[in-house]
This record gives structure tokens, sequence and C-alpha cells, in this order.
């Protein structure tokens, strides 16, 4: 360690025991104690089974090029596959033990909510970022505000675009879903992919994905690739463009329901009627036969999750099919589902209740894990000077944070910006009754009467007016000439868009029937109108042919492929 | 009409002119609707020539002889870009025709007023149907038809003659003005003369005071003032119009040619001529008010000149053009499944048709799905963009309407823009202060990926930023579109 290192700690110290002696001054000096580097330090996972770490060496460099310091419990990442020799290299240093580690940072970065344990160990002074599920863990939540501490819970990042880079929620459910078609695979005694071999046509498998969220598109992007039909639902009727970009059908069901706008709850699925819930279970009754894997991955927040996939359908399917449930965790989608477990039911289908998908790929999501706490930290040290400025006022930090100066502070007010934007004012067509239908057709169809009526009423008096005053030789030419007009209009309605061009070379040429006039004109006598009329001839003759062979031309290019 | 024979073949010339208009409705029919057409004007003429227009028949054949060479030199020469120059010039050609035979018979009634003072008779006729044989002798063809009226029926020929002349000039002139426009010896831009607006409406009042100078005195001059006012009319009024409206003015022009013609028709006692005038004034007015509504602009508007005032700052646009080279968008292209290309006027300039249907067919040989998206108002005439794609031979069937395609964008790989604008502005939607709100537009923006082929970074023919430009997916590829997409060829496999 440096002497200036040293001589920090020594200042650290002060600082806390003025602290402790007086909480005023201790406000007053938290504007003094950024002068000093922070210290992140990760503790090795102490929940069973998780393989996770919260920093990687990696992410410990950019974390330094912060300006903050990195310690890390020796072994934390070894069950991830990184040596602490790794970590070493990376500049962080390795300690000992896990109280050690907690007693010497100022912001701890971890996976797991904190054990009871841990949260004992947290210091007024300290920050924790870890995954909190504060709404489900309310005394955690009361012992972790009451030691001081601030806490910034990962799995309350709010869902707007700036956040997406620190949302570990969805960077989790993205491996998850990969994890979920893979266990899936090794579980099933058949290819993905359909094969028509010399020793046998092997069938295509099909894969039902239940829920796109993040997890369940990362399932359908990794079944289609390797092969797999894909079927995929969700209760929000919108994401159907997102499954299909994914290469997965959306199965519809024949159902008419104000659709769930998903923008209002952020972008999760809320809890959908019991009608549809019944029309969703009949359509599943209906295709379970036909599917041989089904990944379920509905959660709304803040619920148990929905039971979508009953013992009547796991009867239904063929032996040999595989159930993966994402949804284990909280009960589970599927009926049958036993959380942390892999069953087997009678029928031979394979039930797969883990609840750990991530940590089953611990390399991967331990690395994106780090990512995202790197980019929170990012967010956290706006100044890159390692000073940590926790900013309650940013919508982000705000809704991460669930307690702060001793309160809880969870749960947050709404985001200021809406997480997705609302849908720019589609005009929603107004589903309408047969009756108001035939009333709206009727309605119009009294308009239009009307308009044509007085459109014929004045068209028909100033004819009549005209018929008074005017001889009768200007009428008869007057009748044909409305009717031209007429039968004009009607006529040039139905020409093709792309033929207006030729449509106006021709009518050019024939407005040339001018020359007609100039015809009968030029054998008068006089002189003078019979040199304008023969200069009309000589113009509206070029006009005809020109207009005629134009048009000829251009219509002779026109061809289907 | 004196002549039966001729009386029928004008009917059935008709019922072939309707027949060829009607026929227009789909490319294969259209090509025996121009026959009909054909077939239609020699009819008349022919009947004419045997019937009323027998006075020096020789002479007129050979002017129509003339005329037809001088015709068919054009319409060979001219090349598929160049067509609403032509359509323009050929426009002027008939309202200056319809001047002519206007002022033909104004002076046709003063020559047989003339004769009847001669031969101290009152004219007009006090009654119909009893003209003096010995006048009546002096004269053939259409003076003859004049020498029966009653005063009556020559006020409204006057009136007829005023209003044949009144639209022909302006025909002529507006014509004149958008020939230059479209073949750039004009500035494109909408330029007024000081007084704007005033200007036109003091010609239109001075054209009215001439009427009513021209019933009273039946003399030459007001007439010919009225003729020069028109003729300033025409002029200012298409001066006054920007070329990016083109496609509505000339179509506004035709629909002009045609009342003209029908004006004259009255004067003249001749039916055919109402007809054919009365159809082609309005399939020219439809074309317009098509036109018109695929800009969401009131006709009023467009003809008034220029796009109407802004009412508030523009959108400001956030981000920059990024550009691309040819090896960028090749590549994008190798790995596109749909293609939707949208050419606009750009494309035309540079005579790129060949080279894009030659990208075209590439691209479907490989493949992909490659389709058109024509706005109505690409290019400066009504359906412009489909004549060069059908001249540079890209199937029709591939070729799409604005409606026809818009939905498809959100699933489109990759959206070639070449030389086209506003038709793709964003900001028609997006920003109500946009001088285009609320006009339909192409969504590409929705595609995934989108190249602009373009020449420079300026704001192009309406002087409207495009925010387009500016969007994440979107890729400038700057340079002549012929040369970029001759640039992209060698690249594609």
């Amino acid at each position: 360690m440096s002497g200036a290192n040293f001589a920090w700690r020594v200042c650290d110290v002060e600082k806390r025991l003025l602290r402790f002696v007086h909480p005023r001054v201790m406000m007053a000096q938290e504007n003094y104690r950024g002068d000093g580097v922070v210290k992140i330090g990760t503790p090795k996972e102490t929940t069973d089974g998780e393989a996770r770490v919260a920093m990687t060496p990696d992410s410990a460099r950019a974390l330094q090029k912060l300006g903050h310091e990195c310690v890390i419990e020796a072994g934390a990442g070894k069950a991830a596959g990184f040596s602490d020799a790794a970590y070493e290299a990376a500049g962080v240093k390795v300690l000992k033990s896990a109280p050690g580690v907690w007693k010497g940072v100022d912001l701890v970065a971890k996976v797991q909510p904190p054990s009871a344990t841990e949260v004992k160990r947290l210091a007024p002074e300290q920050t924790l970022i870890s995954f909190f599920y504060p709404a489900q863990s309310e005394a955690l939540l009361d012992k972790a505000s009451k030691t001081g501490a601030t806490v910034v819970a990962m799995d309350m990042v709010p869902r707007i675009s700036r956040a997406q880079k620190m949302d570990a929620l969805s960077s989790m459910a993205n491996i998850a879903g990969y994890r979920a078609v893979i266990e899936a695979g090794n579980n099933f005694g058949r290819f993905f992919t359909g094969q028509i071999t010399a020793a046998g046509k092997v069938p295509p498998a099909k894969v039902l994905v239940v829920g796109a969220g993040v997890a369940g598109l990362a399932a359908i992007g990794t079944a289609t690739s390797l092969g797999a039909i894909t079927y995929a639902f969700d209760v929000r009727p919108e994401v159907a463009e997102q499954i299909e970009s994914m290469g997965a059908e959306f199965v519809y069901l024949d159902f008419e329901e104000s659709s769930q706008d998903s923008a209002a709850t952020g972008g999760y699925a809320a809890p959908s009627s019991p009608e549809f819930r019944e029309k969703q279970l009949e359509k599943f009754c209906e295709i379970a036969p036909d599917i041989d894997i089904v990944i379920t991955t509905a959660l709304i927040p803040g619920r148990d999750a929905p039971v979508l996939w009953t013992k009547d359908m796991v009867e239904l399917m063929k032996p040999g099919s595989v159930i993966v449930d994402l949804a284990a965790e909280r009960g589970g989608n599927c009926e049958l589902t036993v959380a942390d477990e892999k069953i087997v039911t009678e029928n031979g289908v394979t039930i797969v209740g883990y609840t750990d998908f991530p940590s089953r790929m611990a390399a991967q999501s331990s690395t994106l894990y780090a990512t995202n706490i790197r980019h929170m930290m990012d967010d956290l040290t706006p100044e890159n000077d390692g000073k940590i400025n926790h900013d309650m006022d940013d919508d982000v930090i705000r809704g991460a944070t669930v307690t702060h100066g001793g309160k809880i502070t969870f749960p947050p007010p709404p985001p200021k910006i809406a997480a997705i934007a609302k849908p720019p004012a589609k005009a929603k067509p107004v589903e309408l009754t047969p009756e108001q239908k035939r009333a709206e057709e009727i309605a119009a169809f009294k308009t239009q009467t009307r308009n044509q009526f007085s459109l014929l009423a004045i068209g028909g008096g100033l004819i009549l007016l005209a018929g008074l005053y005017a001889p009768a030789s200007f009428m008869q030419h007057f009748i044909v000439f409305v009717l031209s007009v007429f039968v004009g209009f009607q006529v040039i309605w139905g020409v093709a868009h792309s033929l207006h061009t030729p449509l106006m070379a021709v009518t050019n040429a024939i407005s040339s029937i001018i020359i007609l006039g100039a015809l009968m004109q030029i054998g008068s006598g006089s002189w003078l109108v019979m040199i304008l009329a023969a200069l009309s001839i000589f113009m509206a003759a070029i006009n005809i042919f020109g207009g005629f062979l134009v048009t000829r031309r251009m219509l002779a290019m026109f061809q289907k492929s | 009409m004196d002549f039966g024979f001729t009386t029928a073949a004008y009917v059935v010339a008709a019922v072939l002119f309707i027949l060829s208009l009607g026929g227009l409705s789909g490319q294969e029919s259209a090509k025996r609707a121009v026959w009909y057409g054909i077939v239609g004007m020699a009819l008349a003429v022919f009947a004419t020539l045997i019937g009323p227009g027998a006075g020096l028949w020789l002479l007129s054949l050979i002017l129509i002889a003339a005329g037809a060479v001088a015709g068919v030199y054009v319409a060979q020469r001219v090349q598929m870009t160049e067509m609403p120059q032509l359509v323009a010039a050929m426009h002027s050609l008939v309202g200056l025709a319809a001047v002519f035979v206007g002022l033909n018979a104004h002076i046709e009634i003063g020559r047989v007023a003339e004769a009847y003072a001669a031969a101290g008779l009152a004219f007009p006729l006090a009654e119909a149907g009893k003209p003096d044989p010995a006048v009546l002798d002096q004269f053939r063809g259409f003076a003859a038809v004049v020498a029966k009226k009653t005063g009556v029926e020559i006020t409204i020929l006057r009136m007829e003659l005023f209003l044949g002349v009144l639209i022909g000039a302006i025909t002529f002139t507006g014509s004149v003005v958008a020939f230059g426009k479209l073949a750039g010896r004009l500035s494109s831009a909408a330029e007024k003369l000081p007084g704007g607006h005033l200007l036109n409406a003091g010609a239109a009042a001075i054209a009215f005071l001439c009427l009513i100078w021209y019933f009273n005195t039946g003399g030459f001059l007001p007439l010919f003032l009225m003729t020069l006012a028109a003729l300033f009319v025409g002029y200012h009024l298409i001066m006054g119009i920007g070329g990016a409206d083109m496609p509505v003015v000339v179509s506004m022009l035709n629909s002009y040619s045609g009342w003209a013609a029908a004006a004259i028709g009255f004067s003249l006692g001749n039916d055919l001529l109402i007809v054919v005038g009365a159809l082609v004034g309005s399939s020219g007015a439809i074309l317009s008010y098509i036109m018109c509504k695929a800009m969401n602009r009131s006709f009023i508007s467009v003809i008034l000149g220029g796009f109407g005032g802004t009412t508030g700052p523009a959108q400001e646009i956030e981000g920059e053009m990024v550009p691309i080279d040819s090896a960028g968008v090749a590549a994008a292209l190798e790995d596109a499944q749909s293609v939707i290309i949208i050419p606009g006027y750009g494309m035309a300039v540079a005579q790129a048709q060949q080279s894009v249907a030659e990208l075209t067919r590439k691209l479907r040989a490989a493949g992909k799905e490659v389709r058109f998206a024509i706005h109505p108002v690409a290019g400066r005439l009504p359906g412009h963009m489909n004549v060069l794609l059908a001249e540079a031979k890209v199937p029709y069937d591939i070729v799409m309407e604005m409606d026809e395609i818009n939905a498809d964008f959100p699933e489109t790989d990759v959206a070639i823009v070449i030389g086209s604008n506003d038709i793709v502005n964003p900001a028609a939607q997006d920003d109500p202060n946009s001088p285009i709100a609320g006009m339909p537009v192409l969504e590409v923006w929705k595609a995934k990926q989108v190249f602009v082929s373009k020449r420079g970074q300026g704001t192009g023919y309406s002087g409207i930023e495009n925010p387009l430009f500016f969007k994440e997916n979107t890729r400038m590829f700057y340079g002549d579109a012929k040369a970029s997409v001759d640039s992209l060829l060698p690249q594609l496999t």
C-alpha cells in the first residue's frame, strides 16, 4: 500500500469517529468525504448454490478507471471461473475473510440479497448494491434501513432507456431464457431441427414459449436457431411483432378484449381477465399434444406466478416432452412444477423447475451482472473522480435506492419519464355493434342523399334558369357539355395511379381536337382568319401525333415480371 | 349541323374517346385504349375535312402532314425523363391554338356584320332561321353558321369565344412557364413579382371589365386587352408555384386546355369539341384533385402559389447525418432479405433508372424481395416514376403505391431512397409546424435500415429540413444517383 493510501485510511478513521460521536458533524463532513477514493468490495456469495460474483477482473479494471478502489473476498469468483490471481492481476486487493471486506469498504457490491448476518455488518455510511426484492422482503428492508446504510436494489432499476445498461433483471433473464432451452434440450431425447437422413426422417421439435419478456424472447431466439419450430404466446398482443421478429409464430387467441397496454405497467404484463384466461387455457389444451417442449416465463411483478400450464395439459403431452418452468421460484407457471427440482411425471413428461438458471452459467451471468454494476457506479460517480454522488433527484438512482439515510425509500415515486412511450394516439378503431353500424350507414346514406339532392337541385335550377334566357341552340350544346363532364368524372376515377402520365399524354393528344375548329375556319375567305387557322392546325397536328406516339411509347414499356 | 355523316362520325369519335380514357384503368387495356383515341381522332378530322371544314382541304392536309412530321420527330426523340417538359410544351400549343381559333371567331363576326351592313340589313338577325340568302352566299363554313345567328346567340357566342381565348391564353403562358421550370431553364423556386396575388387579382379584374366592354361594343380592343391580361395571369400564376407542386400544375394546365377546347366548341357550335373538351377538362381536374390529396393540400393553396406559411418554428432536429460508402451499402444489401426502393425526382435527373433496374435484377436474382414504393407526387408529373421504371423494364407488379406498401416498411430490411426528399419526410407526421405537416408520406424510417442516395447535404427542392436524414438507422450515400448505384453493382454477387 502506498503512503498516500495510508494517509487516507487515517483520515477516514478520523471521520468515522467524528460521525459516531456527533451526527451533525457527520452530515457536515459528508461533503469532504469524497476527497478520498471510494472503496468497492465484493464478498463471496453466501447463498447455497449461488455461483455468480458481482465483480469480475474486467469490471474491476473499469471501476478503477472511474477512480474507485476494488477489494474482493478470496475465492469469491471461483465458482464463476475467475481465480484470485486474475483479480490480483487486475489490481484488485484480495482479502481473506468476508468481515474484512464488509468492514473496510464504502460500497459493497453483491448478487443475492444480503443474509441476516450480512445486514448486521452494514455500517451507516456504507452503500450496498445487490438484488434486494424489497416488495417481498419487508423485514430485511426494515433491518437494512435501521443500519443507516444506503441500499441500491438492482432489481428496482426503472425500465427506461437510459437505465437499460444497468438493468440486471434483463441481463439475467436473457441468460435464463437461453439456458432454459439448453436445459430442455438436455432432457429432450430428440433433435431440435428436422432432418432427413439415410437412417430416416427426423421431425423438428415444436417449442412453445409462454410469456415473451426478455427471457421468453431469448428462449425463442435460441430455440429457433437450434432449428425448432417455435410458437410463442403472450397476453400483450403488441409483442406479437417482437415474437415474429425472433422467428417464432405468435399464438393468437380468438378473443376480443381491450388489449393490455403494457406501456402503463412499465413494460410488464398485468393480470388478465378470467374470460381471457379461459380462452388461453382452451387454446393451450388444443395445442398441448403437438408441443414437444414448453418453456414458461410468465411472471407478473409482485405476485405469484400465474398457473398457465395445468395438470391436464401435462397429461395431454407426449412422453419424452419437456417443460422448463422459469417461474418456478414464484410457484411456477406449470401446476406440477417443484421448485429447484427436475421431476418426471407418470406419463413421461420431464418438468424442470430449477430456479438458478443464471447461476448455472455463472461465467456469463457474472460478466453481465458485473457490467450492470459498473454502469450503476458510472451513474453514481458522474464526475469519474471516485466520488459518489447519490443524487436522489435522478430517476434511475432514486428508483433503485430502497433505503437511504436511515429511511426506507421504497416504493419510489413514479419516474418522471414513462418507461415506454405511449403509442402515439393510435386511432383505436371503435368496435361498433351491428345496430350502431347500421345506424351509421343509414346516417351516412342520408347525408349523401341530401348532398346529392341539394347539388342536383342547385344544378338543375341553374340549368333551368339558363334555359329561360338562353336560346335553344345553346341549350342543346350545354346539355352535351354537362353530360360529357359527368362522363369524364366517372371514367377518370378508374384510371390506375401508375398510368397517370400516359393519361396526361392521351388527354393532351385528345385536347388537340381544337383542330376541328381551325379546320372549319380555314376556308372562310379572310386571309387573317386563314393564317391563324393554319397556324392552329399545324400546332394541333404536332400535338395529335406527338401525344399519341409518346403515349404508345410509354405504354409499350409497361410489362409484367 | 348540316352534315348528317359528320354528326354520325362525331358520335362514334366521342364514344371512342371515352373508351380511350376509360381503358387506361389497367396496363394491358391501356395499349388498346390508345388505338381507340387514335382512331377517334382520325375519324373526327376526316369527317370535318369532308364536311364543315371542306374549304381549303388540301392546305389543311398539308399542314396536318407537316405537324405530323414535327410531332413524330419530337415524340421519338424525347427522353422519358423529359416527359414532364414535353407534356407542358404540348399544352401550350393547345392553348395557343385555342386563342387563335377564338380570335378567328371574333373576326368572322365582324366580317359577317360588315356584309350585312353592306347589304343594308340589320345584324344580328332579329328572328332566328331567316338569314338573307344573298349575304349567306358570301360565306362558307363557320362564317355561314355565324351569319344565321340572332342577337342573343351572338352575345352568347361572344361570351364563349371570350372565355375560350381567356382560358387558352392562361394555358399558353402557364404551360410555357411550366415547361421552362421543368426543363430547368427557369428557376424552379416560387417567384412572385412585387404585389403578388394583387397583380393576379388586378389582371383578373381587367379581364372582367374587358368582358363587359366587349359585350357592349363588340370591338377588338377589349378582347385584345383581355388576352394580354390572361397571358400575364398565366405567366405570373405558374411562376409563383414551386417546382415540387409541378405535378398539380401540369394536370391543372391539362384541365385548362380541355375547358378552352370546350368553350371554343360552344362558340363554333361543334358538339365533338364540347364533348372532348369536357372530358379532358374533367380528367385534368380529377388528376389535380388526386395530386392535391396526396400532398394534403387544398387545390386553392397550390394554385395560389408556394407552400402555405408555417405556424411556428420547425422542430429541432437532433443527431447528425452519417455518411456511408458503397461497400457498406452493398454489404447491407447482401444481408437483406427484403428491399424497398423509393425513387424520386433525383433518379430522373440523374437518369439512374437503368442502373436502378439493373440493381433490382441483381437483387431479385439473388432471391431477395425487391419492391418499389411510389408516392403519388414523386417526380414532376403524375405517375412520372412509374413511366421511368417501366422504361427501364422494371416489372410493374413490383411497383407499389404508397397505400399498398406503407404498412410493410417495419418488416423491411433495407429501404433505399433515391433522390426523393419531401415524400419520405417524417416531419409531415411528427411536426405540426412543418410546412408539409399532414401530408401522407412513405414511412421509410420504420425500415430496419435506410440508405439515402443524395447529391449533397442541402435541403433540396422544397427547402424543408428532413429529419429522416438524421435518424439513427439512416445512412447517407452521397453522390450522383446514377454513379452511386453503378458503384454498387459490381460489389453485389
